[in-house]
């Protein structure tokens, strides 16, 4: 016994309190977290599988259902919506490859050429987030303003006939791509920017130095070395565009023709009180952006993302 | 891709710089410099940090344009063409390697670009070269720093350029494995034969290496030629302190007897031989490098072809194995620094001794204050000062 007490050497026993203090000292941080999901986002899912499979029994007035196993909200929904929910997605996508066109070569600019001069850099990063200091409601309401038909742009395009005498730009598909790039344009440009700022131009001299001109250089390297910022940021783009009900809403820039998944659900909660349509519709979408999500980051690769 | 690529040699081809200046906001990191390396030989550009070695090698490689001057490769003016048209390769300090590719999809990166068929066997054989060859398939990250250096070695010659850049690429490697990295690389540049120029602070390394070392300060070349002769004949004051060691006596030039050219020094008077001096008359700086110097006990005879100094008080020795490092301090002289092999007694500090050497060993340089100061010694003296 005495000889163990002054044995110094490594021992299992003696590390393995401290080491369950530590993994208790962990779960006890992530208490407010655990509850926080558990409460806000755990049991209002439940609750919408629960709505989702309701019926409204013989006789009930609008809005009153009861607890049931309807599995025919589904069919119905997709039936009846089908429609919308390829709508949401091509929009979706359109928006996402606008915003990554332009936020690509904004995060480039931003993080490369501007490497030099860290207080430009800081000043840029502030101008792109600069429009979230006024809520994207109104922004989108001056959106409607500008793009008005008796606006300036339609009255200056139709005056030099880049535009037919009748023709709108609100309402249309064109107007609410253009607004859904509009808004999601920071939440592109932002994973960009961390990606590419850490960017090693070293990597590109070696590219040049290697025959690679600057377009392979660019394909090559760049590209791939900045592929985690390109799937964050169309990610963080892509699924919230999906399921946006403002934009494409006919109080902002779009028109019963433009309605998207958003736009039915909103509609069918407050106005149809249809709830249970509703509810099958929000899990549908889900769903659906889940399987593309994963389908799209496996395809991309995850390991070799650095 | 390929047919813009020309002029690919499978040996190396000549090198030349005329006239070649790089200026930037406010200063001129390289000025007017001009030198040929001839096809298949390894020429070291060396130079303390700052001087413009780096600079003189991202315009050859056209990762930066001259502001005048010419560049020729096999003598074809490559001055205004892309870093990717010209049929140069470079090893990065920092290696470079594409951390996203596998090690041999980094080797074959060049063969792809130029379109070359075989360019994943050729990878292959190149990693063998450098002994890599079963580490191909893992990631630059997952490499020592010397392997990394080997790939980035394999990367660049596996294009058979026809000149070879090396920016310090041993930079980081530490001194064991740089000592053997440098006789593999002198191997390997031997086996295939390219043009190698290599740019290093290290005054060892590039003249156990090169055939033709450049000295840069400050944006010029202050002396050229194989090693031994810069050595042994310093041309510059910065040459002499910044290529191993020398002791050094300002003097003026009093006459000439015989072949030598008579310096007064203090109240000394040193003799240089009139071939080994470029100053023939007013200031002039007399140097002697500290292993040609023997120490003795009694004063010797001073001839035509022994100079002698002395007598001074040796003030430190250090024992280094093969030598032992003496300062000894003469009175109206600097401290001179004195290499003595270790074959007899070691002369204790405190002890009364006189300098001596053949006056065939003694060189002459221009007066000038431009000395080389390692920054060490700046660090040490400054510690000093403030004791």
């Amino acid at each position: 016994m005495s000889l163990t007490a002054f044995s110094h050497g490594p021992s299992g026993v003696t590390v393995e309190p401290g080491a369950q203090k530590k993994s208790r000292m962990a779960w006890f941080l992530l208490l407010p977290g655990l509850v926080y999901l558990g409460l806000f986002f755990i049991t209002p899912l439940i609750s919408l599988v629960i709505t989702a499979f309701k019926e409204a029994p013989p006789g009930a007035f609008i809005g009153e259902y009861v607890t049931a196993f309807r599995w025919e909200n589904y069919t119905e929904v997709l039936s009846l919506y089908g429609d919308h929910s390829i709508r949401s997605f091509l929009y979706a996508a359109a928006a996402t490859l606008i915003a990554l066109a332009i936020g690509y070569p904004l995060a480039y600019f931003i993080g490369v050429r501007l490497r030099p001069y860290p207080l430009w850099q800081s000043l840029a990063l502030v101008l792109v987030i600069a429009p979230f200091f006024i809520s994207f409601l109104l922004r989108t309401v001056a959106w409607k303003q500008l793009l008005a038909d008796e606006g300036f742009i339609v009255g200056t395009m139709k005056a030099w006939s880049i535009l037919p005498p009748d023709a709108h730009i609100t309402g249309t598909s064109i107007s609410v791509i253009f607004g859904l790039a509009y808004n999601f344009i920071p939440f592109m440009t932002l994973p960009l920017y961390s990606s590419i700022e850490r960017l090693d131009l070293r990597l590109l001299e070696a590219g040049n130095d290697l025959y690679a001109g600057s377009f392979t250089s660019f394909r090559k390297i760049t590209v791939p070395l900045t592929m985690p910022g390109i799937i964050s940021g169309t990610l963080l783009t892509f699924i919230p565009a999906a399921g946006d009900y403002v934009n494409a809403s006919a109080n902002f820039l779009g028109s019963t023709s433009t309605t998207m998944i958003g736009n039915v659900i909103e509609a069918n909660f407050l106005v149809l009180q249809n709830y249970p349509h509703a509810a099958s519709m929000s899990l549908i979408l889900m769903s659906a952006i889940l399987i593309l999500v994963s389908a799209y980051v496996f395809k991309s690769g995850t390991d070799d993302l650095l | 891709m390929s047919d813009s690529v020309s002029g690919f040699a499978q040996g190396g081809a000549d090198l030349e710089l005329v006239g070649v200046s790089k200026q930037f906001p406010g200063f001129t990191a390289v000025d007017n410099v001009s030198f040929t390396v001839p096809a298949g030989s390894f020429f070291a550009l060396l130079g303390p940090s700052g001087c413009g070695k780096t600079t003189t090698l991202r315009l050859i490689s056209g990762l930066e344009e001259p502001t005048s001057g010419k560049i020729l490769v096999g003598g074809k003016d490559v001055s205004t063409t892309k870093p990717h048209q010209r049929p140069i390769n470079t090893v990065f300090q920092s290696y470079a390697l594409f951390p996203h590719m596998t090690v041999l999809e980094n080797v074959a990166f060049g063969l792809k670009q130029r379109g070359v068929k075989d360019a994943i066997q050729l990878a292959h054989e190149a990693l063998t070269l450098v002994e890599l060859d079963h580490l191909a398939d893992r990631k630059p990250m997952q490499l020592s720093g010397g392997q990394q250096q080997r790939v980035a070695l394999a990367r660049a010659v596996v294009n058979r350029p026809a000149l070879l850049l090396l920016d310090e690429p041993l930079g980081a490697l530490d001194l064991k494995l740089r000592r053997q990295m440098q006789i593999e690389l002198k191997s390997i540049q031997s086996e295939v034969g390219l043009t190698f120029l290599h740019v290093t602070h290290d005054q060892e390394e590039a003249m156990t290496m090169a055939d033709t070392v450049a000295v840069m300060n400050k944006g010029k070349i202050e002396q050229m030629g194989p090693p031994a002769e810069l050595y042994e004949l310093p041309a510059t004051r910065f040459v002499a302190t910044f290529l191993g060691q020398s002791n050094l006596f300002d003097g003026v030039v009093s006459g000439t007897s015989g072949k030598n050219v008579r310096v007064t020094v203090g109240k000394m008077t040193l003799e240089v031989p009139t071939s080994r001096t470029k100053v023939t008359t007013g200031d002039i700086t007399v140097g002697v490098r500290p292993e040609k110097i023997e120490i003795s006990r009694k004063e010797p005879t001073a001839s035509a072809t022994r100079s002698v100094i002395g007598p001074g008080t040796v003030t430190d020795t250090s024992f280094t194995g093969v030598s032992t490092q003496y300062v000894v301090d003469v009175p109206g002289l600097n401290k001179l620094t004195v290499f003595e092999q270790n074959d007899g007694d070691i002369v204790a500090a405190g002890s009364k001794v006189w300098l001596s050497w053949a006056t065939e060993y003694s060189f002459g340089i221009p007066f000038d204050t431009d000395q080389f100061v390692d920054s060490d010694t700046t660090t040490r003296s400054l510690a000093v000062a403030k004791r």
